[in-house]
């Protein structure tokens, strides 16, 4: 265990490092000068080449990178080029949001798709199982953008039920925990909680019906043991991989959000990333993309060494 | 049965024949793999001849017109926000949103291959340096490394296509490679390196016919994250340019209108949403159909 968490974590060093070198990249990808968008019409030769100094695009690849990777251990990511504010300010405050939101969203999904995935095993080929089956396919397959448009749609354009866009009453970007901003965050985290029902869905799905085909199961009939009990041990056998794949899945929806935040205005990071694309920010676009990957890879990092705690048969 | 066997021609490859022919067999007895399949032929032969069928012009709108409801005489879809004809726009648009959707899938089947294959074959050091690059662009959710590369490069369609097929390399040159290196221990093609065959034939003659059906069945599953993604680059105006004709940018346009005419403003939604669950099905059944586990 504490091997495999050792292995684990060095193999994750190498990733990390090639994660920075990709958002690096980013920036140097990116068609025109990187200093068009803060240099103004009219600028010098002169001043053109004193901010490029400044900004350190004068010097090689290898030189801007190793520069840039020392500011970012240190937790600077540079400045927005839209407001002037620190990007890592911009985006810690952000992150909150879209933490928020994929989290509720990923229980949601947990909850739901651990029903019809249990369903749908242990009813196999029944019409129950053709029932949840066929919800396990819709989450996967629907555009979620376009599903929460139409709970839109009908939740707030048609019977007013619920707030469209925004995370609380008058633009305001901080959660709370009240009744009013949580009415806000209905249709975002239940539009969100399609993707991670579907795929848990369809895991669980396959995990019951290969656990109920293994033959303890019988063991465990014979011995007259109730089919709540039965029922337990499967629940114990299903457990590691749903819930890793449910950690997964949290880690995809922070990545992913950006779609969902802006049909919304839930304003995270993937609003965030919206308005640095499409004001050119280049160094908040670079370091929300950054901060976001990194997640995703620790996040993967723990999931995988929990698993293996959690289920002695993994041994890698 | 055993007469029709015996009755061919000994050169024919009758074997792999055989697999395919049984192949397609039990994929035609797959009632919902052939409805879906019905269906994704019906909107790309629309697509393909939208100027014959398309009853308007998709570009040309009038203002007076805007926002028509479902139903009304001579908009039989209703019209969007400039006064377009939305079944028109629909049926062109498929052309557009299919060729999004389905060629990063193409390219990345191939070139996925080709890096998967590589690196499972040859093994030791080539594959860590390959395999370990892989997972460099593995660690990046799909959604957020399509939006970064898409973003940094600019709104367009051949970044868009660029950027999606860097997304979905990865996951299948990661297959490639499980299947290449389970394949490259066993006995015939040890007995063919013995017999002094050299890689390249043993890749071309055993193992090219063995891994690829795994791997183009892995691919198909692809495709309608690839739709929902391309679609959604559009959306949010990463990907084609107003005023032509796609879903997911017919979506963002329209989301203003969803107070005026909402069920006009979710159509080209249900198009994308209807192309990308037949993929699935097809793809389901063709999985079952080619009896590959994952």
């Amino acid at each position: 265990m504490l091997g495999y968490s050792l292995r684990r974590i060095i193999y994750t060093a190498p990733v990390l490092f090639g994660v920075s070198v990709v958002c690096f990249a980013l920036v140097h990808i990116s068609p025109g000068d990187p200093l068009i968008s803060i240099l103004p019409a009219d600028a010098s030769v002169e001043l053109q080449n004193r901010l490029r100094t400044l900004y350190g695009f004068d010097r090689s690849y290898p030189e801007q990178f190793i520069l840039w990777l020392g500011r970012a251990l240190q937790g600077d990511l540079g400045t927005s080029i839209a407001t002037g504010r620190p990007v890592t300010t911009e985006v810690m405050r952000a992150v909150g949001n879209t933490l928020m939101l994929a989290a509720v969203a990923t229980a949601i999904g947990f909850v739901l798709g651990c029903f019809f995935g249990f369903v749908a095993g242990y009813f196999s080929n029944s019409p129950l199982d053709k029932a949840a089956s066929a919800a396990a396919v819709f989450g996967v397959s629907v555009p979620h953008y376009w599903l929460g448009m139409v709970l839109v749609i009908i939740f707030s354009a048609q019977l007013g039920w619920l707030p469209a866009a925004g995370a609380g009453p008058g633009g305001s970007s901080q959660w709370r925990f009240d009744m009013v901003h949580l009415s806000y965050m209905v249709l975002p985290a239940i539009t969100m909680s399609v993707i991670p029902m579907g795929i848990i869905a369809r895991t669980v799905r396959a995990l019951v019906a290969e656990i109920l085909a293994q033959e303890f199961v019988i063991g465990l009939r014979a011995r007259g043991l109730s089919e709540f009990g039965v029922f337990m041990h499967v629940v114990k056998n299903a457990a590691p991989t749903a819930l890793a794949v449910m950690g997964v899945q949290l880690g995809y929806l922070l990545g992913g959000s950006i779609l969902i935040e802006t049909v919304f205005s839930w304003p995270g990071t993937g609003m965030l990333l919206n308005s640095a694309i499409f004001q050119r920010d280049l160094p908040l676009l670079q370091g929300t993309i950054l901060v976001l990957a990194l997640f995703f890879v620790v996040l993967n990092m723990v999931v995988d060494i929990m698993q293996s705690a959690l289920d002695p048969r993994i041994k890698r | 049965m055993v007469d029709a066997t015996l009755s061919q021609p000994i050169l024919n490859p009758v074997r792999s024949a055989g697999y395919w022919q049984n192949v397609g067999k039990r994929l035609m007895r797959d009632k919902t793999a052939m409805a879906a399949a019905a269906v994704l032929a019906l909107i790309a032969l629309a697509a393909i001849f939208a100027p014959l069928i398309a009853p308007m012009d998709p570009l040309d709108g009038r203002l007076i017109n805007r926002l028509k409801p479902i139903g009304t005489e001579g908009h039989l879809l209703g019209t969007d926000e400039l006064g377009r004809d939305m079944l028109s726009r629909l049926i062109w648009g498929g052309r557009l949103s299919l060729l999004m959707g389905v060629t990063p899938v193409v390219l990345a089947f191939f070139l996925g291959s080709a890096i998967g294959i590589i690196a499972g074959y040859a093994g030791g050091w080539t594959n860590t340096l390959i395999m370990r690059t892989v997972d460099v662009f593995y660690a990046f959710p799909s959604v957020l490394l399509a939006v970064a590369l898409s973003g940094a490069l600019g709104a367009g369609l051949g970044n868009a296509l660029f950027s999606l097929t860097v997304v979905f390399i990865p996951p299948i040159a990661r297959v490639a490679e499980s299947v290449t290196t389970r394949l490259r221990s066993s006995d015939f093609i040890e007995a063919a390196r013995a017999s002094g065959a050299g890689a390249l034939t043993i890749v071309r003659v055993h193992v090219l016919g063995n891994v690829l059906g795994p791997i183009f069945v892995y691919a198909t599953s692809l495709i309608a994250v690839s739709m929902i993604l391309a679609s959604g680059l559009s959306f949010l105006g990463l990907g084609v340019r107003p005023p032509n004709p796609e879903w997911g940018l017919m979506l963002n346009t329209l989301r203003t209108a969803i107070y005026a005419q909402p069920w006009v403003a979710a159509l080209p939604g249900a198009m994308i949403f209807l192309v990308s669950i037949s993929f699935n099905m097809l793809s389901d059944g063709l999985r079952s159909a080619m009896e590959v586990r994952q």
